[in-house]
């Protein structure tokens, strides 16, 4: 009984003990100074107090926590805590987080005359978790192996295509490094990649996790992602497939070479396959401080925050990057004139595909061009404008009228059957378009195959008379090359898995990716991908409509958190807890 | 089921009341018909869910007329209805949108009337309910009365077959299979083809358990003497078949049938609830409950409604299968 209560008391001594450990560890400089939108316009909360686990939950799971095997854009983002690529994005809100800063690399990469080369210098005292140090040859081995697609294959592929490596096929088969000549590297702090042609946007493509560095020694192939060996602030300490994913402090990392990070948090834990809902409760409860996924709450969760403004002035509501559009295919009879498609861009009602994809706050914004505006090159315009973004018929009936097809026509309507907002804004175009004779039928198909056998297959659009596909689009960087060249050059047309939908090739288009890709000057390269949108948008064969949002919340213990325009959801490098 | 010494509930349902009622008039015979729909007359729930299916079939015939009234066509959209913002209908509480024009509110998102979208989604459920139980009954039957009437290797080939349907992932196969259907098959198109798929895949797998009990009724009336006369006296085993064990299994048929429609009904709902039943923007309840789940805590009565129809419907078939076994069948209490 009595050693009970000794115990008890010395428990309680020692929680207060923790308490005031708690308190000491750094100076806070807000006062709840948030707002709604405030991480979309500075860094809220900022704050140098160690100390503290950051409690985090995913809905869904990984699809790999190797950096060389990963796709998500949460992934790249969160990739950051637990290794350091090339480069990386800058820490900041609105556009500065969409500026390139060195990370592994000293400065950003130096083009050669002639464009085919690109040199970066690691900074020097960067080790692995272990304490080994950090060598370009660990940068080289990360890139090759994503060569091997069979034993990584969710990682894009731009290195693969981009690299003058021969039929290279990865470090598994053969282990010599020397084999793959698209990479050299002279000495330990230098390497140098050969491009097969010039590449205006190389040094975004670098800052993909498939350049944080591998130890060729530790590689274990389809099982690194059981430990990828860390050079961020964070070591992962587990990793469970479908239940957690939990991260401690890295002793080996120097803030002292890592300009960009923060290592404030002792821990982060992350609980995965937890259901959406649960998920949003505990954020408004304060038991959770942040949705990996970053996509946004739930319907109900929405309703909450919006209604009460205690919990209001802790979300914000911000562009995801993605773009929500559908597109006519030209290959498709009456699509393959002009007039006919021009018809439906003017019969759209886009207010009300608005609405029946989630409103402005859980959908987005109206779209009128294809580059969303957290996108290098964005240019505002609306070549096909109607009052208020409403639809109008009379324009569309003259389209029609000069298209040959006065009484309107039928055509069918792609989508997705088990996306709701899909299905909904594709039963409002279809209203929207029988109001100008234009009579839609929609052909509902499953998500898991839409890219490779449905929409994404050509054969199967001419084949079953599909005018209209319904379609999203994130960009793998942000900038107008990252997000127009797979969607409106012509040349990447595929008879699978092609993004090219409308099936758009045009000399000018295709002609315009070339200049980008050639120019050294980011200034004129931005100004090429503006033209580009505006020439894709005249051919009149894509609907944007939405410029996708979410509303994401942040628990108020939660420090320095910004939104990162290149990813579209907080900043997971520097994130702290109070 | 009861005791031999139990007499209680056997002497309240054994001696027909004809005998009590009938004391007054002249003394006539009554089929078995009559006697089953004097029984079914008695038992007040099972009326009732007659009565409500009854209701139920009226009023997606006449939908068209009733939506004319009240509602207006299932696939107009009233966004005018639905704050943007939250996606709900406009204005307070949980039933929020509710009005003459709409007396049972309308969609999130589309604004979309939900009385007339249930009463369009009746006849899907109901056609493909109806249909897909015909399917399984005209195999069932069949197979289950060969099985039984003539045993031996034949039964042993049925049975087994039987067996292998019923352990055959049906769900996992409609899912696979509904996913896949082409655009045009059959000389059919569009909805027709889908609704026809499923009452195929619905249908054709669900045959064995009629088919058993079937099977089992055969068994033991192919012993009785009826049968035993009708081949000593020269009949062909179709004819045995036809005439003296048909009539005869009538009543289970029709009990069964009965009570598998609310199962076939459910089934239709699963699989659009899963996104591989009719295609948008024809309605079903079933994907009328799967688009309520996003919206259950802003517009809960959404999810309510369809789950109310499906729930109304299953229940009235099986009070009325549960009353005709009674009525048919006392023994098999």
């Amino acid at each position: 009984m009595n050693r009970r209560k000794l115990t008890s008391i010395t428990a309680a001594g020692l929680a207060l003990g923790l308490l005031a450990s708690c308190g000491g560890g750094g100076g806070t400089d807000n006062n709840g100074a948030t707002g709604f939108n405030a991480a979309a316009e500075r860094v809220v909360n900022q704050s140098t107090k160690t100390g503290g686990t950051l409690q985090g939950a995913l809905s869904s799971d990984w699809d790999s926590i190797d950096p060389g095997n990963t796709y998500y854009a949460f992934s790249w983002n969160f990739a950051r805590t637990y290794g350091r690529a090339l480069t990386t994005f800058k820490t900041g809100a609105g556009d500065a987080g969409l500026e390139l800063t060195p990370d592994l690399a000293q400065g950003l990469g130096e083009v050669s005359a002639d464009g085919k080369t690109v040199t970066y210098k690691l900074r020097p005292n960067i080790k692995f978790e272990d304490g080994t140090p950090v060598t370009s040859k660990d940068v080289k081995y990360a890139v090759a192996r994503t060569y091997a697609r069979d034993v990584l294959p969710n990682g894009p592929t731009y290195f693969v295509d981009l690299l003058d490596a021969g039929d290279y096929a990865g470090p598994y088969k053969n282990k010599d490094l020397n084999a793959f000549t698209g990479i050299q590297t002279p000495d330990d702090q230098t390497i140098v990649f050969k491009l097969k042609q010039p590449f205006g946007d190389f040094d975004y493509l670098v800052s993909s996790p498939q350049t944080v560095p591998v130890p060729q020694a530790k590689d274990t192939g389809a099982k690194y992602l059981e430990h990828p060996i860390s050079t961020g602030p964070y070591k992962v300490d587990s990793y469970v497939p479908g239940k957690e994913f939990i991260l401690s402090k890295n002793t080996n990392w120097d803030a002292s070479t890592d300009p960009n990070r923060k290592q404030l948090a002792d821990k982060i834990d992350i609980k995965l396959n937890t259901n959406a809902e649960d998920i949003d409760n505990r954020l408004l409860a304060g038991s959770l401080d942040f949705d990996v996924a970053g996509s946004g709450v739930q319907a109900s969760a929405q309703s909450k925050i919006l209604s009460n403004a205690s919990l209001k002035e802790n979300a914000d509501n911000v562009f995801s990057g993605r773009l929500w559009y559908f597109v006519m295919d030209e290959k498709v009879a009456p699509f393959d004139n002009v007039d006919c498609r021009k018809a439906v861009q003017y019969a759209t009602d886009k207010v009300s595909l608005q609405t029946a994809y989630g409103g402005p706050v859980a959908g987005g914004d109206i779209a009128n061009t294809m580059l969303p505006p957290n996108i290098v090159g964005h240019q505002d315009f609306n070549l096909y404008p109607t009052p208020d973004n409403k639809g109008d018929v009379n324009k569309a009936k003259e389209a029609l009228a000069a298209c040959g097809q006065p009484n309107g026509f039928n055509t069918k309507i792609l989508l997705r059957s088990d996306r709701p907002h899909e299905v909904s804004a594709g039963e409002a175009l279809q209203q929207a378009l029988a109001k100008a004779n234009i009579k839609a039928e929609i052909v509902s198909v499953p998500a898991g195959q839409y890219y490779t056998r449905f929409a994404g297959a050509p054969n199967y659009m001419h084949q079953n008379n599909i005018g209209i596909a319904f379609t999203g689009w994130q960009a793998d960087w942000p900038t107008g090359f990252g997000f127009l060249q797979q969607l409106v050059d012509g040349r990447t047309i595929k008879p699978q898995g092609n993004t090219n939908i409308e099936e758009m090739n045009l000399p000018n288009v295709n002609a315009l990716f070339d200049q980008a890709a050639a120019s050294k000057d980011p200034a004129q390269r931005e100004q090429i991908y503006g033209q580009i949108d505006k020439a894709a948008m005249e051919q009149a064969s894509v609907v944007p409509f939405l410029y996708g949002k979410g509303l994401l919340y942040r628990n108020p213990q939660m420090t320095n958190v910004v939104i990162s325009f290149a990813y579209g959801m907080y900043d997971y490098s520097i994130l702290g807890i109070s | 089921m009861a005791a031999p010494l139990d007499v209680t509930g056997a002497t309240a349902e054994a001696p027909p009341e004809a005998v009590l009622e009938g004391a007054g008039k002249a003394i006539e015979g009554r089929s078995l018909g009559q006697i089953a729909w004097m029984r079914l007359k008695r038992d007040k729930f099972a009326l009732a869910g007659g009565v409500v299916i009854i209701l139920l079939i009226l009023s997606a015939i006449l939908a068209p007329l009733l939506t004319k009234i009240t509602g207006g066509p299932p696939n107009e959209f009233h966004q005018d209805l639905i704050d943007p913002t939250f996606s709900k209908p406009v204005g307070d509480g949980p039933f929020a949108g509710f009005s003459w024009a709409h007396p049972l509110g309308v969609e999130p998102r589309s604004g979309r009337d939900v009385f007339s979208r249930i009463l369009y989604g009746a006849q899907i459920s109901l056609v493909i309910g109806f249909l897909a139980t015909l399917v399984s009954v005209a195999i069932g039957a069949t197979m289950g009365v060969i099985a039984g009437y003539f045993g031996g290797w034949i039964d042993t080939v049925i049975s087994r077959t039987m067996d292998a349907f019923l352990a055959f992932p049906l769900l996992l196969f409609a899912l696979a299979l509904a996913g896949v259907i082409p655009d045009h098959a059959f000389g059919l198109s569009g909805n027709t083809l889908r609704v026809a798929v499923l009452v195929f895949i619905i249908g054709f797998f669900n045959w064995p358990y009629i088919g058993r009990i079937i099977r089992g009724q055969t068994l033991s009336l192919r012993e009785r003497e009826f049968v035993d006369a009708a081949r000593s006296l020269g009949a062909r085993s179709s004819y045995v078949l036809r005439r003296e064990l048909l009539p005869n299994l009538i009543a289970p048929i029709l009990v069964y049938a009965t009570l598998m429609i609310p199962t076939n009904i459910l089934f239709e709902a699963a699989l659009s609830f899963l996104g591989v039943g009719i295609r948008p923007p024809t309605p079903s309840w079933g994907k009328m409950l799967a688009d309520a789940v996003g919206y259950y805590s802003v517009a809960p009565m959404y999810m309510v409604v369809p789950g109310l129809a499906i729930f109304i419907t299953v229940m009235a078939f099986n009070l009325l299968g549960d009353g005709l076994r009674d009525a048919l069948d006392p023994h098999a209490r």
